[in-house]
């Protein structure tokens, strides 16, 4: 008998579960959408700055600005790794932390040293026995504002000027669709010059105010605060798709579950009174007898 | 030479505004500027400040906080952190702001580093005021 008590038991806490993860995966489609729509408000602002950028790099000036020199000796790299701030959501911490690892183990020959600096803290938690941390930014993931990313950024460009650091990457989930995201690591310091294209190539000339130096200057440190806002973005809206993806399946998992469960104690409840029915019978048999 | 302007506003939230325009003031780095359609291409980076448009007769304002505004063949694309609609801005915060970044300010020595904060706070809230004073008065 204590067996049948001890199933319907499981079977309760499972279905308690599944309630659980049934409201988490509702709650995350929920943000999943307004994440969404951030990363594609986000994205003219990120074009504009690109198309003017592309502009002022057209013609180069004869020394280029510190954010762009190329530093050759006993290079050191930064990795800024964006996470979540909660788990729950299958790999996507896993992943993201394991694809810095392995970037750190292929290029252990490049670089003296590397540090990691984390935004979220599963990333922190994940490698803080492993790796060496640098800054680990918690509490900002959850609601991302464009002036903690340009904190961030504001930071990182002071490292690099200060020569902490030669070369910075930054590695984050991109929002491909609800059930994949692309591990993405792009070069954030020095900064490449962008590609000109055809169109930035008319004759015409422009007039700057002040001197192009100056633009280019102050245009820099923001392209690096609009990437890493953009990282941001991109990872929240990543962060709730695989949250959703994952609860889904723990949901589904929770019904086979029970099921399995109900069959057991279905079976077992049988057996029990089976038990039962020949045990009255060969008594009532033995009075008789 | 198209005799109206294409404005697009966008700041990393939104895009703000996408309107014809038919004349555009705004504060530069080096001052106070007007653009009219068939102006030149231009670049130039904004500080904080009011920009106001006008499409006919009526007049808009908005407060602007750091940008960059680039003309090209009548298309204008101002590029900022934040962007606020005259009608949007409330008053009663700004003003609190000021009167706030005021008080700091008086306790503190200009060589200060939050001096400088605090200074630029008080810039985004006056202009926040004066921008809010004329929607008021429309």
């Amino acid at each position: 008998m204590a067996n049948l008590k001890s199933i319907k038991k499981r079977i309760v806490s499972v279905k308690s579960t599944r309630q659980i993860t049934k409201a988490m995966k509702m709650v995350a489609a929920a943000k999943l959408r307004r994440a969404q729509d951030n990363v594609v408000a986000a994205r003219p602002y990120a074009r504009k700055l690109r198309e003017v950028m592309e502009r002022l790099a057209q013609s180069q000036e004869s020394d280029p600005h510190p954010l762009m020199v190329r530093r050759d000796t006993s290079p050191r790299a930064l990795i800024v790794l964006v996470t979540s701030d909660r788990g729950l959501c299958g790999g996507f911490n896993a992943n993201i932390s394991k694809a810095a690892e392995r970037f750190i183990l292929e290029h252990r020959d490049d670089y003296s040293q590397v540090t990691i600096t984390t935004i979220g803290r599963k990333g922190y938690d994940f490698l803080k026995n492993r790796q060496k941390m640098g800054q680990n930014y918690a509490g900002v993931i959850s609601k991302p504002t464009y002036q903690a990313a340009a904190l961030i950024a504001r930071e990182v460009i002071q490292g690099f000027i200060a020569e902490e650091y030669d070369d910075v990457f930054l590695f984050y989930n991109a929002f491909r669709s609800v059930m994949s995201q692309d591990i993405t690591c792009e070069q954030l310091l020095p900064i490449s010059a962008p590609e000109m294209s055809e169109e930035a190539e008319s004759g015409v000339q422009y007039i700057y105010e002040p001197t192009k130096g100056e633009l280019l200057g102050e245009l820099l440190p923001k392209s690096i605060e609009v990437a890493i806002f953009k990282a941001m973005l991109e990872s929240v809206a990543s962060e709730h798709g695989a949250r959703m993806t994952a609860m889904d399946s723990a949901s589904k998992n929770a019904t086979e579950m029970i099921g399995k469960l109900t069959l057991i104690y279905n079976r077992a409840r049988q057996a029990a009174i089976t038990t039962e029915l020949t045990e009255i019978i060969s008594g009532a048999e033995s009075i008789k007898g | 030479m198209a005799d109206k302007l294409v404005m697009d506003l966008v700041t990393p939230y939104r895009k703000v505004l996408s309107v014809e325009v038919d004349e555009i003031t705004a504060t530069g780095a080096l001052g106070e500027f007007g653009v009219l359609p068939g102006h030149a291409p231009f670049l130039t980076s904004l500080k904080i400040g009011e920009l106001s448009y006008k499409q006919g007769n009526s007049v808009d304002h908005l407060a602007l906080n750091w940008g960059y505004f680039e003309v090209e063949d009548d298309k204008v694309t101002i590029l900022v952190e934040t962007a606020e609609l005259a009608d949007e801005i409330d008053l009663v915060r700004a003003r609190a702001a000021l009167s706030r970044a005021e008080e700091a300010m008086k306790k503190l020595l200009p060589e200060d580093k939050e001096f400088r904060i605090h200074e630029l706070a008080l810039e985004r809230a006056l202009i926040r005021v004066q921008v809010a004073g004329k929607a008021v008065r429309r």
